[in-house]
């Protein structure tokens, strides 16, 4: 297939409908609104439903209730929107209900800003609502890495029954980029969906719920739960590592665009004869972490520097993983203010230098 | 000695098994008149309930249609979700008036304004049932709650809120009757109502919602005849019974 | 001949359907049953006219009326 020219958040859309998921629900938010611009047209095109809600709230029971019946269905978001979704997210957890969520995050916390962010990642990755229940989190860098996530996303939900989310920011919803689309959706067998609510047509009737009034039966409930998440541990991590060599006293940990602008930033440094690595996440749950551990402890390695667009979330899972066995740094710019590469690099330097990344002054 | 017939008796669309409701009150009633409806009308078997919070969160144990079990306030959202994906089956909510008038307002009338093709069973007994008789968006004025001990106070907590009236201000076509289910004749009427929306669904016409006046004896505090009497005597005067819209525009 | 039947262990007790019945010939049994409550019951089975009064009010759907032969059915329902 050829490479079209298409903004994040467009490229996004098409993706979902390729990937045969064709019914959405969502509400107006900046930076994501092209998502739902672009279905409105695209989705009667292809039979599929799409509707606006009037609140995110609403968007997220519109999702409980569309995934009940065992088709398809996802919505596109920002920051404040995925809040409002929180409830339903728990309760589509509770439920086993497959459905995929984006949030294109933004600035926050409150109404915040609308330029890209990372500050939503405690949120996406250790539970926005309230039980014991975790979301698949997937981070893309790219544009071309958004498209193949959130194909990827819708079978995973399908195949753990439960909601994926996709974290990308301002950046990727609103960039444009050459991006290639499979010929067709191709994906591994998923058992059929015996689960749905389809009418108790000579059989009993179905119950699509959370609710478990019975402790033994709600501890089963989040047993059975806490088995997925242990199975996605098991399968599903996924991460990249970026110019990690012997010769690296520094590992950068990032993810998202940030990652990608620590990427530009080792290979300036390396034309220096400064040689650093970057261990990029991609599910940020399932957290990669015996992965990020080998790499951490690796003799060579004397500083972890983590980079976020935030005040620092990401960099409690490392220092977590890490375990003091090296000092971990961290670098972040807030407020939907981008790091340049340049400031990467000076992080860099300067750690070479004294050990300490400067703090931000404002 | 000739043939035994049965005028009367427990419908297939309920299962059988005794309910967590408590002794009279007429929620118990409203499920036997939507499984009768959803059996003579032949569409049980595709049909799904949402089930609301409230006293009838459990109504999914009762009915023999598939359901779905919705955080507080939201039928009418995983209704229109589903309905959408699947308007050949026939959904409806089952909403009580804390779910449907005060956490879910916006759901409610979104989902009438847009015209959804689901039906909405509002059971309106002026309290909050489940959760041990708080003051309801129903409440009556000087209606007495756990949460207005010494009666409603409307100068602070503004009047009763009434539904099928507010409504049927909503310009999209839609159906709205207030029955209710305290004395046999009410009952009869109100079968006709729930039966007369279903089939406006079933012709995938306009939104159709019956809110039924329905006692609580319980927190009301009254034995279940009382509590029927309260219902004539003052839930009716303040809530009228009858149709407030129809598709047809004609009452 | 109409008659009804009140399956006692769905019966909570309310008495609607005692008030219900024009006839006046139900009436809360002296027992209590497993549930703890005292059911109804109807004691001059010959007076019963299958109206059906009492079933329609029932909120448990606890009373099946029935009848031998020809009934004149009131009202439909």
């Amino acid at each position: 297939m050829a490479k079209i020219l298409m903004k994040g958040n467009e490229a996004i859309a098409e993706a979902a409908v390729r990937a045969g998921a064709v019914n959405y629900f969502a509400y107006p938010i900046t930076p994501q609104n092209e998502v739902g611009e672009y279905l409105a047209r695209r989705l009667p095109e292809v039979g599929g439903v799409f509707l606006q809600a009037e609140s995110e709230v609403a968007v997220g029971n519109m999702l409980f209730g569309a995934a009940s019946t065992g088709k398809r269905v996802f919505t596109t978001s920002s920051s404040p929107g995925i809040s409002l979704m929180q409830e339903a997210i728990s309760y589509m957890a509770g439920a086993q209900l497959p459905v995929v969520l984006l949030n294109i995050m933004r600035g926050g916390p409150g109404l915040g800003g609308i330029l890209p962010a990372q500050s939503d990642y405690f949120q996406a990755t250790k539970g926005g609502g309230h039980g014991d229940y975790r979301l698949l989190v997937l981070a893309p860098s790219t544009i071309q890495e958004a498209v193949d996530l959130t194909m990827l996303a819708f079978h995973l939900a399908d195949k753990y029954r439960n909601p994926v989310m996709i974290i990308g920011d301002g950046m990727i919803g609103q960039m444009m980029e050459p991006v290639e689309f499979p010929d067709s959706y191709t994906e591994p067998e998923l058992p059929p969906k015996t689960w749905a609510a389809t009418g108790a047509d000579g059989r009993k009737p179905q119950v699509v719920k959370s609710l478990f009034l019975d402790p033994i039966a709600l501890e089963k409930n989040n047993i059975l739960l806490h088995e997925k998440y242990q199975a996605m541990k098991r399968e599903e991590i996924r991460f990249e590592c970026y110019k990690t060599a012997p010769k690296n006293k520094i590992l950068l940990v990032a993810y998202g665009t940030m990652a990608r602008i620590c990427q530009t930033a080792i290979d300036e440094l390396e034309g220096e004869g400064i040689s650093v690595g970057l261990f990029r996440p991609i599910t940020c749950f399932p957290f990669p972490e015996e992965a990020l551990y080998a790499e951490a402890t690796k003799s060579n390695i004397e500083t972890v520097l983590t980079i976020e667009m935030s005040m620092g979330q990401m960099v409690e899972d490392v220092e977590r993983v890490v375990a003091r066995q090296r000092p971990v740094k961290f670098f972040g710019r807030t407020g939907g203010i981008v790091p340049s590469p340049e400031e990467v690099i000076q992080q860099i330097k300067q750690i070479l230098a004294s050990g300490q990344p400067t703090k931000v002054k404002v | 000695m000739q043939s035994l017939t049965t005028t009367f008796t427990r419908p297939e669309g309920l299962q059988d098994v005794v309910t967590h409701y408590c002794p009279g009150c007429t929620h118990g009633i409203i499920h036997r008149l939507v499984a009768e409806v959803l059996d003579e009308l032949g569409v049980r078997e595709r049909t799904l309930g949402v089930a609301p919070v409230g006293c009838s969160v459990l109504a999914y144990n009762y009915f023999n249609t598939d359901f779905l079990e919705s955080p507080h306030g939201r039928a009418p959202a995983l209704a229109t979700g589903f309905k959408r994906l699947r308007p050949d089956m026939i959904v409806f909510t089952y909403q009580g008036d804390g779910d449907l008038a005060s956490i879910g307002m916006s759901e409610i009338i979104h989902a009438a304004n847009r015209g959804e093709k689901f039906t909405t069973i509002f059971v309106n007994n002026a309290i909050y049932g489940m959760t041990g008789g708080q003051m309801a968006p129903t409440t009556l004025a000087g209606q007495v709650a756990t949460t207005c001990p010494m009666g409603r106070d409307t100068g602070k907590t503004g009047m009763p809120i009434r539904m099928c009236e507010l409504l049927s201000g909503l310009v999209t076509p839609a159906y709205l009757e207030r029955v209710a289910v305290h004395f046999p004749q009410q009952i009869i009427k109100a079968k006709k109502a729930i039966r007369r929306a279903f089939q406006y669904q079933i012709e995938n016409k306009c939104f159709s919602l019956v809110e039924v006046l329905s006692t609580c004896p319980t927190n009301w505090g009254k034995t279940p005849a009382e509590s029927t009497h309260w219902v004539e005597e003052n839930l009716k005067s303040y809530f009228p019974l009858g149709v407030y819209k129809t598709p047809e525009g004609a009452k | 001949m109409p008659g009804v039947v009140i399956d006692k262990n769905h019966c909570k007790g309310c008495e609607l359907c005692v008030k219900a019945c024009p006839q006046k010939i139900l009436s809360m049994s002296k027992e209590i049953t497993l549930r703890g409550y005292f059911y109804a019951q109807m004691h001059d089975p010959s007076r019963c006219i299958g109206c059906r009064l009492c079933a329609i009010t029932c909120p448990d759907a606890a009373i099946m009326v029935n009848h031998h032969g020809q009934l004149y059915l009131l009202y439909d329902y």
